[in-house]
C-alpha cells in the first residue's frame, strides 16, 4: 500500500512537471505573439495620423519637417525592380542546374555549401562589396543600378533555394514521361517541369525581393540619397528609398521630435510594403497553382 | 535523312549549350563566395601598410580622425559585438526553443498554422524597423526602469537583436525536433513517461545537434546585424563596461564612418578591414552550423 502510495506521489509531481513545463512553453509564445502585435500596434497607431494623401504623392518639403515620401517610394521600387531583373532569372537558373542538371558530387556540394554560406554574409559586408565592385571598378557610380546590384546578389541565396524547392516538387514521374516520349533534357524542363515550379518559384521571388526592398546597410553606400526632391531619371542616378529614409528621418535629422511624426509614417508604409508583399506572394501562389492545373 | 541528321547535331549543340548556361549560374554562388573575399582582402591589405596586423586586431583604441596619432585598434567594437549577441543569444535561445517545443509538441495544427506565419512575418521586419523601435519604444523603457538618462544601450541591442534571432532559432530547432523519429517518442511513452518528460529527457537530447546549430546560425545573423545596433546601442567608442552603457559594435562602426571617410585613405581601407573580419567571423559560425546540420541529417538517414 506504501508503495502505491509514494507510486502516486510521483506520478502527481511527473503530471505537475508537465504543467509548469508546457506552460513555460506557452508563456514563450504568447510574448513573442505579443511583442510582435505591440510593434504593429504602436507603429500602426502613431504611423496612421501621419499617413495622408499628401504623405504619400509629395516631396520632402521644409528640411524633411513636411510634405511626404513620394520620392522614396518610387526609388524604393525603382531599385526592387533592378534586383528582381538581375536576381531572379540566375536564381532560377542556378536551381535548375542544382535539380535537374548536377550530379551529386564534390562540385554540387561545394556550390551548395557557398549558396547556405551566403545566405549568413552580413548585409554591412554585401555592401562594401557592391562599393568595390559596382560602384568603384565597374564605375556604375553611386546609383540605382549599383544599389539594385547589390541587393540582387543579397537576394540570390534565398532565390535558389526557393526555386530549388519547387522544382523539387515537381514528381519524377513528370520528367520520366517527357523523356520516354523521346524528349530532351531541355525539352523535358521546358514542358514538364518549369509550368508546374514557375508559381513555387515566383512566390520565393517574391518574398526574397520583399526582404531586399527592406534593407538599408547594402543602399547606404552604393547608390541611397539622403535627400532629393526628384526622381531618377536613369540607372546611373542616385535615389531615395524607404529604410534608408526611415533611418535618417530617425537618427541624422536635424530636428528629430518635429521629424517623429513623419518618421512612423514611413516606417509603417515599410511594414504595410512587407506583409503586402507577403500576401501578394501567397495570393500568387494560390492563382498560379488553380490555372496551372487546369 | 540529311537533314534529320543535322537538326540532330544541331539539338546536341544547343541542348549543351542551355546546359552550360545553367552551369555558370549555379557556379556563380562560388564565385560571388570567393569574390567577396577576395575583393575584401584585398582592399583591406593597403590599410596594413600603415597599421600593424597586432595593433589592428589587439588595441582597443579606435581613432583614425585624430590630428596627432590615427589610432586602428578594433578591440573595443569586436567586444562590444560579442557582448550584444551572447546577450541576444542569452535571451533568444531559451525562448526560442520554448517555441520550437510548443510548435512541434504541445500545439494543436491550428494553433500552429496561426504562430508559423506569424514568426514568418517576424523575420520579415526589416532591420531599420526594429532599429526604430529600439528608439521609440524599447530604449525609453530601458531608461525609465533602470532610470537612465537615455536607453540607447548594449542592452537594447541584446533585446531586439534578440528577436531579430528568434525566427531562424524557432524554425531550425524545431525541423530538427520534427526530425527525431517517432519510435523514439513511442518507445519514451511506452515505457510511461509523460509527454513533458518524453520531449525533456528524450526529444531534446536526440534533436541537440540542430538545436545547436540553430543557436549558431542565430549567432551569425545577430553578428552581422547593422541598422538594429547602429540605430538602438548609442555607438559610444569606448571598450564596453556593462550593458547599460552605450556600445559601438564592429558593424555600426562601418555604417557610420564609411558615408564620411576619404576614399583610398588608411581609414577607408582599415573599414574594409573590419568587413573582412566580419565575413570570416559569420564564415566560420556558419560553418559550423552547417557541418552540425549535415552530419544530423546523415545520422537520421
Amino acid at each position: 500500500m506504501t508503495s502505491s502510495v509514494k507510486k502516486s506521489r510521483k506520478n502527481l509531481k511527473s503530471q505537475l512537471a508537465q504543467f509548469t513545463g508546457f506552460l513555460f512553453l506557452r508563456l514563450a509564445v504568447y510574448s513573442v505573439l505579443f511583442i510582435l502585435l505591440y510593434f504593429f500596434y504602436d507603429i500602426g497607431h502613431q504611423g496612421y495620423q501621419a499617413i495622408s494623401w499628401e504623405f504619400i504623392s509629395q516631396v520632402p518639403k521644409r528640411g524633411m519637417t513636411e510634405g511626404g515620401i513620394f520620392p522614396a517610394i518610387v526609388g524604393t521600387f525603382l531599385v526592387t525592380l533592378i534586383t528582381a531583373i538581375f536576381a531572379v532569372p540566375l536564381g532560377m537558373a542556378a536551381a535548375i542546374y542544382l535539380n535537374e542538371y548536377a550530379r551529386a558530387g564534390r562540385l554540387t556540394r561545394l556550390i551548395r555549401l557557398s549558396i547556405r554560406n551566403l545566405a549568413g554574409v552580413p548585409s554591412i559586408v554585401y555592401g562594401l562589396f557592391g562599393v568595390i565592385l559596382f560602384v568603384n571598378m565597374l564605375k556604375f557610380g553611386t546609383s540605382v543600378l549599383s544599389a539594385g546590384l547589390t541587393l540582387g546578389l543579397l537576394t540570390l541565396p534565398w532565390t535558389i533555394t526557393a526555386s530549388e524547392e519547387a522544382l523539387k516538387s515537381v514528381p519524377d514521374s513528370y520528367r520520366e514521361g517527357a523523356l520516354a516520349l523521346g524528349a530532351t533534357k531541355w525539352q523535358m524542363i521546358r514542358t514538364n517541369v518549369l509550368p508546374y515550379s514557375i508559381p513555387g518559384m515566383l512566390t520565393g521571388a517574391v518574398l526574397g525581393l520583399a526582404r531586399a526592398a527592406g534593407e538599408t546597410a547594402p543602399i547606404m553606400f552604393t547608390g541611397a540619397a539622403f535627400y532629393l526632391p526628384f526622381l531618377p531619371r536613369s540607372l546611373k542616378d542616385q535615389f531615395m528609398a524607404l529604410p534608408y529614409h526611415l533611418y535618417i528621418m530617425a537618427t541624422q535629422h536635424h530636428a528629430i521630435d518635429k521629424a517623429r511624426p513623419l518618421a512612423y509614417g514611413t516606417a509603417l508604409v515599410l511594414i504595410v510594403f512587407v506583409v503586402l508583399f507577403n500576401l501578394g506572394a501567397i495570393l500568387l501562389r494560390a492563382r498560379l497553382r488553380k490555372k496551372w492545373r487546369h | 535523312m540529311m537533314s534529320v541528321k543535322k537538326k540532330g547535331v544541331l539539338g546536341d549543340l544547343k541542348e549543351s549549350l542551355i546546359q552550360k548556361i545553367f552551369q555558370t549560374s549555379g557556379l556563380l554562388a562560388i564565385i560571388v563566395l570567393l569574390g567577396i573575399f577576395a575583393l575584401l582582402l584585398y582592399t583591406a591589405i593597403p590599410a596594413f601598410r600603415e597599421v600593424s596586423l597586432k595593433e589592428f586586431l589587439t588595441s582597443s583604441r579606435w581613432d583614425p580622425t585624430s590630428p596627432e596619432k590615427p589610432e586602428y585598434g578594433l578591440l573595443s567594437m569586436l567586444a562590444s559585438t560579442i557582448m550584444v549577441t551572447l546577450g541576444a543569444l542569452l535571451i533568444a535561445f531559451p525562448v526560442g526553443v520554448a517555441v520550437a517545443a510548443y510548435l512541434s509538441d504541445v500545439a494543436s495544427p491550428r494553433v500552429r498554422e496561426i504562430v508559423k506565419p506569424v514568426v514568418e512575418l517576424l523575420a520579415a521586419i526589416p532591420s531599420v524597423v526594429v532599429g526604430f523601435i529600439g528608439i521609440t519604444l524599447v530604449g525609453p523603457m530601458i531608461a525609465k526602469i533602470f532610470n537612465l538618462s537615455h536607453g540607447l544601450t548594449a542592452l537594447n541591442g541584446s533585446l531586439l537583436l534578440a528577436i531579430m534571432a528568434l525566427p531562424t532559432i524557432i524554425s531550425i530547432s524545431e525541423d530538427s525536433l520534427n526530425a527525431v523519429p517517432i519510435s523514439f517518442v513511442e518507445a519514451s511513452l511506452a515505457l510511461g513517461a509523460n509527454r513533458w518528460q518524453t520531449l525533456v529527457r528524450v526529444k531534446i537530447p536526440a534533436a541537440l545537434s540542430g538545436i545547436i546549430a540553430s543557436l549558431m546560425l542565430g549567432m551569425g545573423r545577430a553578428i552581422g546585424e547593422t541598422m538594429t545596433v547602429l540605430m538602438a546601442t548609442g555607438n559610444a567608442r569606448a571598450f564596453p563596461q556593462g550593458f547599460l552603457q552605450s556600445v559601438r559594435t564592429l558593424t555600426a562602426n562601418i555604417a557610420i564612418e564609411l558615408g564620411e571617410v576619404p576614399y583610398y585613405t588608411t581609414h577607408y581601407y582599415a573599414l574594409f578591414a573590419i568587413g573582412l573580419v566580419l565575413f570570416i567571423m559569420t564564415f566560420f559560425v556558419n560553418l559550423t552550423a552547417d557541418v552540425i546540420l549535415e552530419k544530423q541529417k546523415r545520422k537520421l538517414q
